[in-house]
């Protein structure tokens, strides 16, 4: 509450120069962005574009790009994760600025490789042709005006002189038309995507292109733009990859694929509160598996585990009232009565279904957002323990599980490559005991599903857990809550506010 | 004319480097009148020596040093690369990533091998002077979209020394473009399109693009001399039957009824032209000309800005014949069985040596080196073709000067 006030507050304070940092809804990202932003603001700016440009993509193979469904998807897309949908909004400053951030994060992210530029300028260029398409006359007047784009119409004697050569350049017009048609005449350059397929009049060395194709232009313009500064933001990358805050984000980033989101539940019913514990130790990935014991330990888990944990118990199967019932009997057992718990806790579990405030029905965190996004501070228990907690601690917690020494050097190796989802993997192999799992970890409900495969699938486990565990939940709660008074790095990392962005960005 | 041995290259080889190979011109050509910092000195040259060890990313600090080079080396082949962002020749002292090819010309090579399946007289990388007009008409319809269309000034179309033709183009603003550029402009000139798999590689719909109908005009000229009768495309059962499989079915049926009644290739095409002007919007007689005439160009050559080209007036090692410039103005006449090969020239050297040596010695003798190798090559049959590298090279320094004098007017307005 505090904090949106203050944001509001400081919106209003800016609101002159707001206006001319960005002009328009749309825009060529030629200037990376110079304000600090909170390492928070960073993640949760760079997931919301990774995922607007895998919708691009998958609308992209699913529908007609340019179709009515197509553009209505994308639009309701574009809204949802806040980014600039219509152009004709004026006071969508800040979806502009998100939209400008998330951007150059990505650059930074998919620079890296040839194949994650590619993938990334197809994303960018679809997104841009959608956006564009979208101006209006009048805007569309404007933004080539801002882009530097204007180009002179040519004379009615020069029409009239090349009419046949200009109709026969032009597929898809009708006779009569070339006279009532404006043309341009373009430096070759712009209109290379134009000429390369003789869509368009060559005459020494320019381009006469109609309105009608000067998005053709505005595309080509924009994609020789980016591609090139994407080529330079690759040269200055050993700048950033040093930077030990960025670098396994970006990392991270330009690695994830945002798999299913396991929303729709296929077993809703079936898991019986019972079973969680054992669940818990047989097929709960480790980020669960501790968030449970916390849990269980102190009767008690702050908003970041209760989200974290919540949705990932609606994903296999909790029903709403599981759910409420599961989280009122562990409360109650601390220091929140049940009429407390009805007051302060009950509401965020329907939320969570969809039940209270937007409706929305909110899906279980992938990989990617736990390990990107709101990192666990003190008293926290959520996050990716491959990523969020000390080595060391993580070591004595692996050792704890009775997982053998090789392994554990083995996820140890992962965790110091930054390979987060890798060590999981490892992981999950190990408690499974095979060699190759067959499938590539992004998801925690996706651990879950497979574990239960697995195991119902008749395979035997050799260690059966359910014995020792008593002794082995004491031991590491212990040790756990030695780790929350050790201050991990992330959480001094939380909170850094991320300068000079822009320096990353050079001009050549 | 005096046969040439691949063996005794070794031999001839430093007399061309010192005598023959016109280096004042070709000096300047590259240098690009010392316009910008250091281009001479990061491009890059290749060059291949014997028992084929190919030298890359060599460079020099100027075409004397270049020159000197040659003469020391003796390449087989040189090759011209881009102009880099460093020296080649520190390719390796600088980072890997920044080390970048900046401009090249844009080249084109068209090679009589990729229009083995249109021409009967020859194959692979043998050529004979009737499947010769082929890169005739491709040098005319290349020519005329660079100049009409793009708007470019200058070419060199140069013999590559066995069976094809490349093009330099050296305009400032085009050696500038990207690879993007590059590849966008070849595919504009690209009419003919598919591998062996594909039997119909024309396919043209209407509008017909300027382009397409301009570049048909440049080869109506030459179809009927070429295709008809040099190639004799309708001559028999075998060789009509891969230009029907080009018409619509029922045209196909009919023409094979009726072609074995006629004489020739000639009346045959007659009949076929005849039937296709009843059944538009049928292009089957345009698209069997340019299947069968049209230039076919390596993407991959053009493409690339660091993309090596062998360079002009090197020798060819397998037939002698020097690259050498082709007068656009004498195309037609064109004959590259008459380009002088290395030991012809050394041979006409050696005569002309001779000549001078019984008018008198002394005069001779008090000369200066450089002015002797200006009248060297004067002496031989390579002479006409270093003229004319010698007038693109001319013409490149005045539009030059005319864009300096340009620019010097539109200062003084101030
Ligand atoms: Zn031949």
């Amino acid at each position: 509450m505090e904090f949106s006030r203050e944001k509001r507050l400081k919106g209003r304070l800016a609101g002159d120069r707001r206006g001319d940092l960005y002009p328009h809804s749309l825009q060529f990202y030629l200037q990376p962005p110079t304000e600090n932003i909170s390492l928070a603001e960073f993640e949760n700016f760079a997931i919301d574009r990774l995922k607007l440009l895998k919708v691009v993509e998958n609308l992209g193979v699913s529908y007609v790009k340019g179709s009515d469904e197509y553009k209505s998807r994308l639009e309701r897309e574009i809204r949802k994760l806040k980014f600039p949908y219509k152009a004709l909004v004026e006071d969508d400053y800040d979806a502009r600025r998100k939209d400008h951030i998330s951007h150059f994060i990505l650059r930074l992210a998919y620079c890296q490789s040839e194949d994650l530029r590619r993938w990334f300028i197809q994303q960018e260029m679809d997104l841009f042709r959608y956006r564009f398409n979208a101006l209006t006359g009048d805007l569309v007047e404007k933004f080539l005006k801002y882009v530097n784009l204007s180009y002179g119409a040519i004379s009615k004697e020069v029409k009239e002189k090349f009419a046949v050569q200009l109709r026969n350049s032009t597929p898809g017009l009708g006779g009569a038309k070339v006279e009532e048609l404006e043309f341009y005449k373009v430096p070759l350059q712009d209109a290379m995507d134009l000429f390369r397929v003789r869509r368009v009049y060559l005459l020494n060395g320019f381009a006469y292109v109609p309105h009608t194709d000067i998005v053709a232009i505005v595309l080509n313009n924009y994609r020789t733009k980016l591609s090139k500064a994407l080529a330079l933001t690759a040269r200055s990358l050993p700048a950033v990859q040093s930077d030990e805050r960025l670098q396994p984000l970006l990392n991270h980033l330009s690695h994830s694929y945002v798999g299913p989101d396991y929303s729709i539940q296929k077993n809703v019913g079936k898991i019986s509160l019972e079973h969680i514990d054992a669940l818990s130790v047989k097929s709960f990935p480790l980020c669960m598996r501790q968030l449970n014991k916390a849990l269980r330990d102190n009767h008690h888990l702050r908003h970041g585990g209760r989200m974290q944990y919540g949705l990932f118990l609606k994903g296999i199967g909790l029903t709403l009232e599981q759910a409420l019932q599961f989280w009122k009997s562990e409360f109650i057992k601390g220091k929140v009565d049940a009429d407390k718990f009805d007051k302060g806790y009950a509401y965020s579990i329907r939320h969570n279904y969809g039940k209270e405030g937007k409706r929305t029905d909110y899906t279980p965190f992938s990989c990617m957002k736990i390990i990107l996004s709101n990192p666990p501070s003190q008293g926290d228990y959520h996050g990716c323990p491959f990523r969020h907690s000390d080595p060391e601690l993580l070591k004595q917690k692996l050792q704890s599980y009775k997982i053998p020494p090789t392994g554990i050097t083995q996820v140890l190796e992962l965790v110091k490559g930054m390979h987060y989802q890798l060590a999981c993997q490892k992981y999950f192999q190990l408690t499974h005991d095979v060699d190759d799992i067959g499938f590539s970890l992004n998801h925690p409900n996706q651990y879950f599903a497979e574990s239960q495969k697995l195991l119902s699938g008749g395979r035997e486990v050799k260690k059966e857990p359910s014995e020792p565990e008593s002794s082995q939940q004491k031991l590491s709660s212990q040790k756990r809550t030695n780790s929350c008074s050790i201050p991990t790095s992330s959480n001094t990392e939380a909170d850094t506010e991320l300068e000079g962005l822009d320096a990353y960005f050079t001009e050549d | 004319m005096a046969g040439f041995e691949p063996g005794s290259l070794p031999d001839l080889l430093p007399l061309y480097y010192r005598r023959l190979f016109p280096h004042g011109p070709y000096g300047r050509w590259l240098s690009y009148g010392g316009v910008v910092k250091n281009y001479f000195q990061r491009r890059e040259f290749s060059f291949t020596l014997r028992d084929d060890i190919y030298v890359r990313y060599q460079s020099f600090n100027s075409p004397q040093e270049l020159e000197k080079e040659m003469q020391k080396m003796n390449p087989y082949k040189i090759d011209v690369g881009a102009v880099y962002s460093h020296r080649p020749s520190q390719c390796n002292t600088v980072h890997r990533g920044a080390f970048q090819a900046q401009e090249k010309e844009l080249v084109f090579d068209i090679d009589m091998t990729d229009y083995d399946d249109v021409r009967s007289c020859c194959s692979s990388a043998e050529i004979c002077s009737k499947c010769w007009t082929l890169m005739t008409i491709a040098i005319r319809v290349i020519d005329r979209a660079l100049v009409e269309d793009f708007g470019v000034k200058h070419r060199l179309w140069v013999y590559s020394g066995r069976r094809g033709v490349h093009c330099w183009v050296c305009d400032d603003a085009v050696r500038k473009w990207s690879s993007a550029m590059r590849s966008a402009t070849v595919e504009y000139l690209t009419l003919v399109k598919g591998g062996s798999e594909t039997v119909k590689k024309v396919n043209l719909t209407d509008p017909i693009h300027p382009f397409i109908s301009n570049s048909l005009s440049l080869v109506e000229p030459y179809f009927e001399e070429y295709a008809l009768v040099g190639q004799d495309i309708l001559g028999s059962n075998e060789s009509w039957e891969k230009v029907v499989a080009l018409v619509p079915e029922h045209i196909l049926r009919l023409l094979l009824r009726e072609f074995p009644k006629k004489r020739d290739s000639l009346q045959r095409w007659e009949l076929l032209k005849n039937k296709m002007d009843k059944c538009r919007p049928s292009h089957a007689e345009s698209e069997i000309m340019l299947q069968f005439c049209f230039p076919r160009l390596d993407i991959n050559v053009s493409k690339g800005v660091s993309h090596l080209l062998k360079s002009p007036f090197s020798v060819h090692p397998k037939t002698g014949r020097v690259s050498v410039p082709i007068d656009l103005q004498k195309l037609d006449q064109f004959d590259p069985f008459a380009v002088p090969t290395i030991s012809r020239l050394c041979s006409e050297l050696d005569t002309a040596h001779e000549e001078e040596e019984e008018d008198g010695e002394k005069e001779n003798e008090a000369e200066p080196v450089p002015k002797r190798r200006t009248r060297d090559y004067k002496k031989t049959s390579l002479a006409p073709y270093v003229r004319v590298f010698e007038r693109f090279v001319e013409e490149m320094d005045k539009s030059r000067k005319g864009e300096l004098l340009r620019k010097s007017d539109l200062q003084g307005d101030f």
